[in-house]
């Protein structure tokens, strides 16, 4: 599996509250709702992003609410991959359950560029830099997470188990 | 030979039946309680759909409570209710929480005892982490994790790592729980317990009441922490005693337990604090604040200041005293039993003649959704968790994080202060 895309960076500490504000939590339905994805912090996110480009954030990604909503979001607007120094806990924990590809790599956080293109090889954990060509190596995944993601997603992990 | 294990780390042992586990280890654990709310819930349901088993693991072990967006602030919402009202009928939920006796989530299930000593708990919602007041693991997960843990009543975990901070001293007059916590969050930042268990102990929480410690707790999530936990001591006995039929297990730290690091905190010097915008983190006390900071709007409720501990306070500070012309004070008792309390009490004839509305008990304007959002350029004093860009409406507005002694004083001068000796 394989990530190629534009990668559009932000700061520390993205919180669940500006990647999904709450008053459009009422919404069920996931594309509706991912018209608004970012919608605090970046006001162009849903115009500019495209199917398989990147975010780049720096530590503690994702930190605030537990809403499963925010990598919903960040999924259905066509997001490939989040590259991060850290990620806050439940953001971690929902976006292996939903089957969206995230990577802590502090290098590769600091040195990606806004609008730099960006490869991410999943299995091997590397991250290349096209326009600045460089590479860097993202920490891999426990061997149980990654047949959560394989599986694409914990629902389905568990069905094969049964 | 097997090194010694955190509170944190035993329950979790125990509940995966191994003998030890460390820091780092995966383990699956068996869960004493699942929780959602009226926003998570639809979405575990949906997800619940995709599974092959269909039915729920344990009736009894499954709390559904409407807290966010009700009594239902728009059709949206009523249609997210009316889901899980569906599915508590179709699988005879026991523990269904609706309008009338529905209370915000992390103050109802304590105070129905369905959290007690000893139990592994995850809920889809982050301030989960609150039960750990009473000596519980409880940590807040994703829809897809309660949905998985309704159907199995097991849940995946990596076995945090641990913080211990060491509370010594007697804290001052109006130094609460959410000034020992504020400050704790200053100090580390918001992302300084990443991962990890926040293990509290120490002479100092006798002095905290059992309202203080559910705020402590609760506000671990604003530290990045996993889970914050108490240990059992009389008061939490009590507290059980009172509030809970269930049988409860207390679980200690080993002597030579691992932490990764280790604070220790005099709460005799603690004063009341203050988080600025935009994270929990940006913390100073009210006397560093040299500026007048108006406010428009204060708050006092939430998961983490609901209680009656935090009514009372406030209703001493407001009696006999009026709300600052231009400031709106909304005021929410956390659950019908509390708000009866305080009924009781004559508190919430003081908030009334004050000047202050008193709401059901809702979510509603921590996080923006209803109940006192706030437009462009205003201000609000908030005894809340979060004050993250927008969190309470317009994107350019702000909160203010606080005790309620503080909010309560700053309603009254209409700008951030706090109470005078």
């Amino acid at each position: 599996m394989k990530a190629n895309g534009t990668a559009y960076k932000y700061g520390d500490n993205v919180d669940t509250d500006v990647i999904i504000p709450a008053r459009y939590l009422a919404i069920q339905d996931v594309k509706e709702l991912s018209t608004h994805a970012m919608e605090d912090i970046d006001t162009e996110f849903v115009k500019k992003i495209k199917p398989g480009d990147l975010v780049v954030g720096g530590k503690n990604f994702g930190c605030g609410s537990s809403r499963e909503h925010a990598p919903i979001v960040l999924k259905a607007s066509g997001v490939s991959c989040v590259i991060a120094k850290t990620f806050a806990r439940i953001f971690y924990r929902n976006a292996i359950n939903i089957g969206l590809a995230i990577i802590e790599c502090p290098e590769a956080a600091d040195a990606i560029e806004d609008g730099d293109t960006v490869e991410v090889d999943f299995d091997s954990g590397m991250i290349k830099d096209v326009t600045k060509d460089q590479t860097f190596k993202g920490q891999p995944f426990p061997e149980f997470m990654q047949k959560i993601i394989e599986s694409e997603g914990l629902i389905n992990y568990i069905n094969k188990k049964q | 030979m097997s090194k010694g294990m955190t509170m944190t780390q035993k329950i979790l042992a125990d509940h995966a039946h191994l003998p030890f586990v460390e820091a780092g280890q995966l383990i699956e654990a068996d869960l004493d309680l699942v929780l959602g709310n009226d926003i998570t819930t639809p979405v575990a349901i949906r997800e619940m759909d995709k599974m092959q088993t269909g039915g729920v693991f344990d009736k009894d072990k499954i709390a559904l409570v409407m807290d966010h967006f009700v009594p239902n602030k728009d059709i949206k919402s009523a249609q997210n209710c009316k889901c899980v009202r569906e599915f508590s009928i179709k699988h005879e939920i026991s523990h269904y929480y609706d309008v009338g006796k529905m209370g915000i989530e992390h103050a109802l299930l304590p105070e129905q005892g369905l959290t007690v000593a000893g139990d592994v708990i995850i809920g889809a919602d982050s301030h989960t982490c609150t039960y750990g007041a009473l000596g519980a693991f409880s940590t807040g997960v994703g829809s897809t994790d309660m949905a998985a843990g309704m159907a199995t009543g097991k849940a995946w975990f990596k076995v945090p790592g641990a913080i211990r901070f060491n509370l010594t001293g007697i804290p001052g007059k109006w130094v609460s729980g959410k000034d020992v916590i504020l400050h704790i969050i200053g100090m580390i930042g918001v992302d300084g317990a990443l991962y990890k268990s926040m293990e509290f102990t120490g002479d100092g929480i006798r002095y905290l009441s059992m309202d203080d410690r559910f705020t402590i707790a609760n506000m671990a999530i604003e530290a990045g922490g996993k889970n914050g936990i108490f240990p059992v001591d009389d008061l939490t006995r009590e507290y059980l005693k009172e509030h809970s039929k269930r049988e409860y297990k207390e679980y200690e730290a080993d002597a030579d337990a691992v932490y990764e690091e280790e604070y220790t905190i005099d709460l005799s010097a603690l004063r009341p604090t203050v988080a600025f915008p935009h994270l929990p983190e940006n913390t100073k006390t009210v006397d560093e604040i040299k500026e007048k900071i108006k406010v428009d709007q204060a708050v006092i409720g939430s998961c983490t200041n609901g209680r009656m501990d935090d009514l009372r306070i406030a209703a001493m500070l407001l009696n006999g005293k009026k709300v600052a012309d231009h400031v709106r004070l909304i005021i929410i008792p956390a659950t019908q039993e509390i708000y009866l309390q305080a009924m009781k009490e004559g508190l919430l004839k003081t908030f009334i003649e004050a000047g202050a509305i008193v709401s059901t008990p809702t979510c509603g304007p921590c996080l923006g959704g209803y109940m006192g959002v706030m437009a462009e350029g205003e201000r609000c004093i908030s005894t809340t968790n979060r004050n993250f860009v927008g969190r309470m409406g317009h994107v350019d507005s702000e909160v203010y994080l606080a005790s309620p002694a503080v909010a309560a004083a700053s309603a009254i001068a209409g700008y951030i202060t706090q109470p005078k000796e």
